[in-house]
């Protein structure tokens, strides 16, 4: 028994937008975003019972958001590569957005896939191709590259410094075995 | 998803610190975004076939009424004191699990049910879906409409007009599933002695809509049509 679609649409449309924003940037995020749940409300009666839905939501978002990259790039124009247009009421966060927009693909995606979309690195291993450490790993790198170039997380800089230590100790976040 | 079987869906401590402080940084999505992006959704779903069932809210007299709508018509409108979160799940369930708030594909609807709630309007003029209903079931709740506004019917008569005079009891089954209430009109059919009788939007809310649909008659009578 599935419930109504618009209480998943409630419950994840900002993880998922969260999810294509820092795939694609904030603008094309949109298109990903209604791309990913009109293909999710096209499976959602045949979707298992017992799935993680906000992880099959993710992993769609994921694929939609590449979708549209690609697309937004075939188009030609190559106008930026930093997303410019952004609503004045979400330009508070531009330095975080921006920031996550510059990291190398993987880490990105790692970041997107993980921290933002809460799947577990064996999962995000399973979306990005490698090994699950080698997932851990690049998230790590763009994590530790955001803290180091977003000034809205230079004031957390004890819990930073905590996590780059560890790091550097050669201990890793062990949610992975 | 076996990953989470194995655990490993609950991050570390260290892990679960870092996604916080990301999501904390990068602020809640507002909800004139989301609602714009829920719009754009039921854009296209609508395009590709994909809304099996539409619904919205209507601000009332008998308080909020939900009402759903298929591709085919309305097909159902439901009282607050029928939990409105338990017939969305039911619509899931017996129609289909592609269910959207779609406020825009139900504005005839809203549109309708306030002009009757005004007085200004004795007919509804819309599509019907009444997939919900079967059997002696339907057949009484397409009888119902041939009650006029401002007027009632026995449930006994009413069971005579379907063509079971004996089934009255089975008229008062009909009329209490009746899933389009008020637009189908199962509150004009009351007790043999007169009384309203129970009616799934609550004793009082039928009281109300007879005496709504009293008042909109004149002494004289129906005066019969119904302002644009």
């Amino acid at each position: 028994m599935h419930p109504p679609f618009e209480d998943v649409v409630r419950a994840h449309g900002a993880t998922v937008l969260r999810v294509c924003r820092a795939v694609v940037g904030v603008h094309d995020a949109q298109d990903a975003w209604a791309e990913t749940f009109l293909a999710a409300l096209r499976a959602w009666p045949t979707l298992d019972e017992g799935a993680n839905v906000e992880a099959w939501l993710v992993t769609i978002a994921h694929r939609k958001a590449i979708d549209v990259w690609r697309a937004t790039r075939r188009r030609a124009v190559p106008v930026a590569e930093l997303p410019e247009r952004v609503d004045a009421g979400e330009g508070r966060d531009l330095d975080l957005w921006a920031a996550i927009a510059r990291l190398p693909d993987r880490q990105r995606h790692a970041v997107a896939l993980h921290h933002l979309g809460g799947l577990p690195y064996a999962e995000v291993a399973d979306v990005l191709g490698g090994t699950p450490a080698a997932a851990r790993r690049a998230a790590a790198d763009g994590i530790a590259t955001l803290r180091r170039t977003s000034l809205r997380w230079a004031g957390g800089g004890d819990e930073g410094r905590q996590d780059r230590e560890r790091h550097g100790d050669g201990h890793d976040e062990g949610d992975e075995r | 998803m076996t990953a989470h079987e194995n655990g490993e869906i609950r991050p570390t401590a260290l892990t679960a610190r870092t996604t916080d402080a990301l999501a904390a940084a990068l602020a809640p999505v507002d909800d004139a975004t989301l609602d714009g992006l829920r719009t754009l959704l039921a854009e296209r779903a609508e395009r590709d076939g994909l809304l099996d069932v539409a619904y919205r809210t209507v601000d009332g007299p008998l308080g909020t009424l939900l009402v759903a709508a298929t591709p085919a018509g309305l097909v159902r409108v439901a009282f607050e004191v029928q939990d409105h979160a338990a017939v969305l799940a039911d619509l899931a369930a017996r129609v289909s699990p592609r269910v959207l708030a779609v406020p825009r594909r139900l504005d005839a609807v809203a549109r309708q049910l306030d002009e009757y709630f005004a007085g200004t309007r004795r007919r509804f003029d819309l599509p019907l879906d009444l997939r919900l209903s079967h059997g002696f079931r339907r057949a009484v709740v397409e009888h119902l409409a041939e009650i006029a506004y401002g007027r009632t019917a026995s449930y006994a008569q009413v069971a005579a007009a379907a063509g079971s005079p004996r089934a009255v009891r089975a008229v008062g089954t009909a009329c209490a599933l009746n899933p389009v209430p008020v637009v189908v009109p199962c509150h004009r059919v009351v007790r043999s002695d007169g009384t309203p009788g129970r009616y799934a939007g609550g004793a009082a809310a039928k009281a109300a809509l007879l005496a709504l649909e009293a008042d909109g008659v004149a002494p004289g009578g129906d005066r019969g049509g119904r302002p644009a």
